[in-house]
């Protein structure tokens, strides 16, 4: 999903601007809990026929050990590989003649698995979920070729993508005990050494009601639905207490750099800063700080990299708050050819002093805020974003409630607390820098024979 | 372009192990698949009621009211695309449309900027190989703003020298960067070979020769002849009534003035009459491989027989003969997928996919299989009335927020497709018989003739040719 909007925290932050925003407003959810410790959040949403039906759990890269990398993210994948009662093909293939698309995503802290449908066809999904919260078959057969699958997925996304891998290296660098440090797809070696015994242990320790959160968000009736959810879900027994994640990073002390040489076009430099989450009062002044540098063609880096000193092809800042642990706020820019890339380091580098020495003007700090109440507004058109927002916030651990006081939050900061936390986050010493060297092609491309002669 | 560390640490966005969009695949998909994106609603559909009117000056005005939030779309369609482009300038309607948020003749580049960020909005430009996109996004509140700088852009772009030389080398930068992109430079070559001497035949930014000889006496030629609000569409979707649409129209679109579209011809691509295999080498792990020919328009008659069966060999995700045969059975790829490219003119049928070096004769032959055995037997009952069922149920799904409605009703009218659309659309899917599915796979498949690109590792790829 890498085509969803970089500011999508933003959109989180905004989400909660309710009270301000008058005729703008969806209702709250209503939150069940049942009887075995699943969490359920309904929102009626009449505006079109549709809905989106997600199970959120509570288990990501994060709860993995050294040697297993990306034991969450192969488990979602054998999910569809069925159960006693609705054997393999089946699920996609009801879901799919009912009109639905179905699909799954892992992060670091989570595993989501969601059912976009008509409104009248929820609770087939439901009976879907539920049957495979409890009953998946895990078999030999099946995972072998789907293990094949992953590493495909792994070279198309990561190996064979300059960008990607100049990533996946920031992190390994950046976290050096807390499990943000290996990649969610996994090391090829994990992947390999992975056996169904690791994959039944993980689905036995984390996928149960009592670790999971059900949101619906569309054209639902709550009191309708509620008996449903209940009959289906509530003769799941719960769970163990999944372990917690007890490892913290330890604090970094002095710059981190690191160089990736490849085949490549061009060079790719980007900067992570350790911060910190939700947690800290200092995460809203560091998200209007993210929007200020890279929200929209007026924004600092846009304005001065792309703009006035023409360095980049491409240049933003990225930031997420909502993580279960601390995370990185990073700060990146693709090298225009002909550039060169320590002058685009440095640029990027100014633009986090520029902050640091003055505050933002009222202007930008306005502006800022205008945007997230705006892209709140905006978000509120998809189900499947408005319930994406409930289930990520409730499982890190922030909940949604928790989480309503943050735009008030957001709202307070002022232009000396923007400034007050560059100051104190994005220093040299607490970052880890990645540059991607291009190497030449290793063979010249052959002559673009047939193309260059049918064209004459 | 998709650039830089989204697939990790943001939001929506450290979904890296998303199980089934691969992200490369799907930008292969959007580049042509404009059709494709006007699925009429099973349900809801008597809800959708547009109104349609003609502006004194030509304009196509298409409106649908929508209160349930404050939000308001403008979407304009102009009828010209990379297809227009001059063959020696290809690029050209891309850099027109880059630079319309460049300054216009009343705002600078930096106010422009500055006014729709302020009100957290968005102003969004794009050219396409049929026609070009300007939209603008906005709070009811700001209706009036984003209605002003959308018309500014459309009518008065300024195109100042400074701008014009800037976005020219970023794009020709872009287009170096592209070839990072395996799947660009697969879809690149392959469009070269199957669209030959044909408007379709160069990437909508052009290359690298074609942009450095633009001048911006073309620019300027080029927006003079063919932005006019008789060869415009403008959608709008939100929360205002007709009134205060037909009045924010009147406004800031009244005064722009009416003038002669050029004439169009259309033209089908030559046949591939050989099978035509090219090869590029990139040090990577895993081969990209398009195979496909020409294909069909949006305007085909038999456009709804070849969805269904399309769907069934290969758009129709897992519940697709390619993904089951390459991925579920043999673990060959992540993502698998067959595509029919309905455009103005006739587009692309293509198959793509990614799989390691080593298994990529294995991976084609696959593919060939299952476009033989398409033509050779009728497909199931159970398939027949899956696809069907999935076609047809899934159409709310395509149009659930106000900015997918706004182009579905801009393409709608642009392709002549009938504001009835949405009622008939499903009518035409559920006519579609066994023997129509077999019919086109002979009709419009061809395993015999076609163009294989494959980007990869050649040494271990060891294509046959």
């Amino acid at each position: 999903m890498r085509y969803v909007p970089l500011f999508a925290l933003s959109i989180l932050a905004a989400f909660f601007l309710s009270a301000h925003v008058a005729g703008a407003a969806l209702p709250e959810p209503r939150e069940f809990v049942l009887s075995n410790g699943m969490k359920v959040l309904l929102v009626e949403v009449p505006k079109a026929p549709v809905a989106t039906v997600q199970v959120w759990y509570k288990v990501g890269s994060r709860n993995e050990v050294m040697g297993r990398a990306g034991l969450s993210h192969m488990l979602e994948h054998m999910m569809f590989k069925g159960t006693a009662k609705y054997p393999k093909g089946t699920f996609d293939r009801l879901i799919r003649k009912n009109g639905g698309i179905s699909n799954a995503f892992t992060s670091q802290d989570f595993t989501s698995y969601f059912e976009n449908l008509a409104a009248d066809r929820v609770e087939l999904a439901l009976e879907l979920e539920a049957d495979r919260m409890q009953g998946l078959s895990l078999d030999a057969k099946e995972f072998q070729p789907e293990r094949e699958v992953v590493k495909e997925e792994r070279r198309l996304r990561t190996e064979d993508d300059p960008q990607s891998s100049l990533v996946e290296v920031l992190f390994a660098q950046a976290f050096m005990s807390h499990p943000y440090h290996w990649p969610i797809i996994g090391w090829f070696s994990d992947l390999d050494a992975m056996t169904l015994e690791d994959l039944q242990r993980h689905y036995d320790t984390y996928y149960s009601p009592n670790n999971a959160t059900l949101v619906i968000v569309g054209d639902i009736k709550v009191d309708a639905l509620l008996p449903t959810i209940k009959r289906l879900f509530e003769p799941i027994p719960r769970g163990p207490n999944p372990p917690p994640v007890t490892v913290t990073e330890p604090e970094q002390r002095g710059e981190r750099r690191f160089v990736l040489k490849r085949e490549a076009q061009v060079p790719f430099v980007i900067l992570g800063y350790r911060v910190p989450n939700y947690t800290s009062q200092d995460s809203y002044a560091l998200d209007i700080l993210e929007s200020i540098l890279q929200h929209g063609k007026s924004s600092r880096l846009y304005r001065s990299l792309m703009y006035e000193q023409k360095l980049v092809l491409a240049v933003g800042a990225e930031y997420g708050l909502m993580q279960a642990d601390p995370g990185l706020f990073y700060v990146y820019a693709l090298v225009k050819p002909s550039q060169k890339v320590e002058a685009v380091e440095e640029a990027l580098t100014r633009e986090i002093k520029r902050l640091q020495a003055e505050p933002p003007t009222e202007q930008e700090l306005q502006r800022a805020k205008n945007q997230i109440e705006a892209a709140y507004i905006f978000q509120q058109d998809s189900n499947f974003r408005h319930a994406m927002l409930l289930g990520e916030a409730e499982t890190i651990g922030a909940g949604w409630r928790k989480v309503g006081q943050f735009l008030d939050r957001i709202r307070a900061v002022t232009a000396k607390d923007v400034q007050r936390v560059a100051r104190q986050y994005l220093i040299e010493d607490a970052r880890t820098v990645g540059t991607l060297i291009p190497l030449p092609p290793r063979n010249q491309h052959p002559a673009p024979t047939s193309a260059q002669q049918l064209e004459q | 372009m998709s650039v830089g560390p989204d697939s990790r640490g943001g939001f929506f966005a450290n979904d890296v192990g998303l199980r089934r969009a691969a992200a490369r695949l799907c930008a292969l998909f959007m580049l042509g698949l404009v059709a494709l994106t006007v699925c009429p609603p099973q349900t809801g559909a008597s809800d959708l009621n547009p109104i349609r009117f003609v502006t004194p000056n030509g304009l196509t005005v298409l409106f649908l009211e929508q209160h349930y939030l404050p939000i308001v779309e403008v979407h304009a369609l102009v009828k010209v695309g990379s297809a227009q482009d001059p063959p020696d300038k290809a690029g050209l309607a891309n850099l027109v449309a880059s630079l319309l948020d460049e300054g216009t003749t009343t705002r600078s580049s930096k106010q422009i900027a500055e006014q729709i960020d302020f009100v957290g909005g968005s102003l969004e430009a794009k050219a396409s190989e049929d026609f070009t996109t300007a939209s603008a996004r906005v709070l009811k509140k700001d209706a009036d703003l984003g209605f002003s700088l959308l018309a500014d852009i459309l009518i008065r772009p300024a195109f100042p020298k400074q701008e014009f030389e800037r976005v020219r080398t970023q794009i020709l930068g872009e287009i170096v960067s592209d070839n990072d992109d395996p799947g660009q430079v697969a879809l690149k070559a392959f469009h070269r070979l199957v669209f030959h001497g044909h408007p379709y035949r160069w990437p909508v930014n052009g290359t690298e020769e074609t942009v450095s000889k633009i001048t911006l006496a073309d620019v300027q030629t080029f927006f003079t002849k063919e932005y006019l609000p008789n060869q415009t569409i403008l959608a709008i979707v939100g929360d205002l009534t007709q009134d205060q649409a037909a009045s924010l129209v009147q406004t800031h679109f009244g005064s722009w003035k009416r003038g002669s579209p050029p004439l169009r011809t259309t033209r089908k691509p030559a046949p591939v009459e050989r099978k035509t295999v090219h090869l590029i080498e990139k040090d990577l792990t895993q081969s990209t491989i398009i195979l496909g020919h020409a294909g069909i328009s949006r305007t085909n008659p038999d456009y709804y027989a070849v969805t269904v069966m399309n769907h069934i060999l290969g758009a129709g995700g897992f519940a697709s003969r390619l993904m089951d045969s390459i991925r579920d059975k043999q673990g060959l790829a992540y993502g698998i997928m067959s595509h029919f490219d309905a455009r103005l003119m006739p587009g692309a049928f293509m198959v793509n996919l990614q799989t390691r070096s080593e298994a990529t004769n294995q991976a084609i032959a696959g593919v060939l299989n299952e476009i033989k055995t398409l033509r050779e037997s009728p497909v199931s009952d159970q398939e027949l009335a899956d696809a069907k069922a999935f076609l047809v149920g899934s159409f709310p799904l395509r149009l659930d927020s106000t900015a997918k409605l706004a182009q579905v009703l801009a393409q709608v009218e642009f392709y002549g497709l009938g504001l009835d659309y949405f009622m008939q659309y499903p009518k035409w899917i559920e006519k579609v018989t066994k023997d129509d599915v077999l019919r086109v796979a002979k009709q419009y498949l061809d395993p015999q003739h076609y163009v294989l690109v494959v980007v990869g590792d050649q040494a271990k790829a060891k294509v046959r040719q």
